[in-house]
């Protein structure tokens, strides 16, 4: 005797088995992804979920049973983020990334770049002039930690010996350069997400590098080693620097975007340049991973200055080309 | 113009925003609001607390199976190559948990999972892989600085100093407590928003008038109209909840106000089965007709 039941009760016995159904194949594709699904479940899935959608939509007008609702409401939910999501797989995604996303970021972010690169250069000419004046500024440059033994305190013969110090076999030099992979990658992100905090933190860590390498490049050039100096620190500082540079370039953008939203709120401006930021920083360890490697690998290895100053022209310019090379407008 | 009318214009000009009720639009394209929870503070909390005791927990015990290789074979060769794995999978864990799982199609970490959450664009647009990297490349600045703060030690003006950097730290942790949706600074990076979604099973349908219905038990219109629609949902979770000191005590409650003159030897489950299945189809057909009573307080 159908006539006895209500209505919203026949509206879930009649809808039941399809939601049971969406739910199966919900299961499924959340384990492993679509990738998971067959052709056919693939079709089936969004129909499924716009009678989920509907179903749901008539039990609020209709219903008046709570876990029903909130049982629609779950499911249409979990669909839509199934439906709607992200559908790209991994290995597309890289391709795609490297291919137009990454150098498309870096370009739209030349203001920045140009900007942090001038903060790095002028830190680091200061810091040169200072230290070539007074070499007890140094210090104020350069951590002990990072400097470990190579300050105005060392003999010149010392400094010649770190500029074409040689691992011996006890010494890893692939650990080394797995560490200072690791640190530059953390020093990195910190510069993009310290620029949140309007830009300054990361204008400060810019200029601590920046005056880093000019202090270090006026300590050696007042012993007479500056050539070779050069060479040891732009066989992959060609690539670090520039990574460091991006990655405050992408802190500068977010910073800007809060300072200075235009026409949207700060917090849609804030997220539309975080976006593209980010693109532009899982780059920038990509770029820093290479420079690890030139760092502990190449630059052990190759001891001739020649041969770094022309790796370290190489590479600026493929990055250079690789990045501002003008490309067709994406699709 | 008066004072107090500029001041008016001066506070109309914004248009006031709803309070913070925890509860967020998300409008489909097919134009049905899917009403999403967003995921309170504490649960947040737990999910990180989850998710850290995870992954330090696999750095632990990765760390500790590299000092076992590496003691047991005693090789030169074999500590560079561990030493390397061991920097480079401390690094992999710490920058790329998150971002791992939070880009697969749960979008959510162990942890989220654990407490029913997980990442969505805040826009109701679809997550992309930009986003998650973003808001997880601003966990370094929210959770690893203050850390990094909280664990150093040092005496005097070091000491002040990493007091006030902890201090200022605290901001970023009290950050979400300030917004709306309980977004933390790498949600506002990002775009993105962390939602409940939980998993709901489909529970039988109370409803069933069938089986009241042979039962003998009807009640009259006057009788069902004593409560409203809150009334009904507070009744339909007593009933679920199967605690039979609390249905006895409603049953009572509920025979007191109809004034049940019907058969008293029916079990309190059944009567309140009953009166459910009544209460809600003549509360459902009132609905059709445009009438949605609120309570029992509603009579208009």
């Amino acid at each position: 005797m159908a006539e006895l039941h209500l209505k919203s009760w026949r509206f879930r016995a009649e809808r039941e088995a399809d939601w049971r159904r969406l739910e199966k194949l919900l299961a499924k594709a959340e384990a492993g992804g679509a990738a998971n699904l067959r052709r056919d479940e693939l079709l089936e899935m969004p129909i499924l979920y716009r009678q989920a959608l509907s179903s749901l939509s008539v039990a609020r007008s209709i219903s008046l049973d709570q876990s029903l609702t909130a049982y629609l409401e779950s499911l249409c939910t979990r669909a839509y983020f199934i439906v709607y999501g992200a559908r790209t797989r991994l290995p597309e995604r890289m391709a795609r990334f490297f291919a137009r996303d990454w150098p498309a970021a870096v370009q739209a972010l030349w203001r920045e770049t140009l900007v942090s690169f001038v903060l790095s250069a002028v830190a680091a000419v200061v810091a040169y002039v200072l230290v070539q004046r007074d070499p007890d500024w140094f210090h104020s440059f350069v951590e002990p930690g990072v400097a470990s033994g190579r300050d105005p305190t060392a003999t010149t013969a010392a400094l010649r010996e770190t500029l074409y110090h040689q691992g011996t076999a006890s010494e890893s030099l692939s650990v080394f350069a797995t560490f200072l992979f690791t640190h530059n990658a953390q020093i990195a992100l910190f510069a993009f997400a310290l620029g949140f905090l309007l830009c300054l933190p990361t204008a400060a860590l810019l200029v601590m590098n920046g005056g880093m390498f000019g202090a270090f490049l006026a300590l050696f050039v007042s012993r007479g080693l500056g050539l070779e100096a050069g060479g040891w620190l732009m066989i992959h500082g060609a690539t670090e620097l520039f990574a460091i540079i991006l990655a405050g370039a992408a802190g500068f953008s977010i910073g800007w975007a809060v300072c200075f939203p235009g026409e949207r709120s700060r917090v849609d401006a804030a997220a539309e340049a975080g976006r593209r930021a980010a693109t532009a920083m899982a780059g920038v360890v990509v770029m820093l991973f290479i420079a690890g490697l030139l760092e502990g690998f190449g630059r052990q290895l190759i001891q001739v200055d020649y041969a770094r100053y022309a790796i370290a022209a190489a590479t600026l310019l493929a990055w250079l080309a690789y990045f501002y090379w003008p490309r067709k407008p994406a699709p | 113009m008066s004072v107090q009318a500029a001041l008016s214009r001066l506070r109309t000009r914004r248009a006031p925003r709803p309070p913070y009720d925890g509860w967020r639009e998300l409008v489909t394209p097919e134009g049905v609001d899917l009403r999403l929870k967003v995921g309170a503070y504490a649960e947040r909390f737990a999910a990180l607390l989850i998710d850290f005791a995870i992954l330090f927990g696999s750095l632990a015990v990765f760390s500790l199976v590299a000092l076992g290789v590496f003691w047991a074979t005693k090789a030169t060769w074999g500590s560079e190559a561990l030493g390397v794995v061991w920097l480079l999978g401390v690094f992999v864990g710490r920058n790329f948990y998150f971002l791992i799982f939070e880009i697969g199609p749960r979008a959510a970490t162990p942890g989220k999972r654990a407490m029913g959450l997980r990442v969505a664009a805040a826009d109701g647009g679809r997550l992309t892989a930009d986003m998650v990297f973003a808001r997880n490349a601003m966990r370094e600045v929210e959770v690893f600085l203050p850390l990094t703060f909280f664990a150093s030690r040092g005496d005097g003006v070091d000491g002040a100093l990493i007091g006030l950097g902890a201090l200022w730290s605290l901001v970023f942790v009290v950050f979400p407590l300030f917004n709306r949706d309980r977004r933390r600074m790498g949600d506002l990076v990002a775009g993105t928003m962390v939602v409940k979604a939980p998993k709901k099973v489909l529970q039988p349908d109370l409803a069933d008038t069938e089986r009241t219905a042979s039962r003998g038990l009807s009640f009259t219109p006057a009788q069902l109209d004593a409560y409203g629609i809150k009334e009904l949902h507070v009744l339909e979770d007593v009933i679920r909840a199967g605690d039979r000191k609390a249905m006895a005590e409603v049953a009572a409650r509920i025979r007191g106000k109809i004034g049940w003159e019907g058969p008293g030897d029916i079990a309190d489950r059944t009567f309140l089965n009953a009166y459910y299945a009544g209460l809600r189809g003549r509360l459902e057909s009132r609905m059709l007709f445009g009438h949605r009573r609120k309570d029992k307080f509603d009579v208009g």
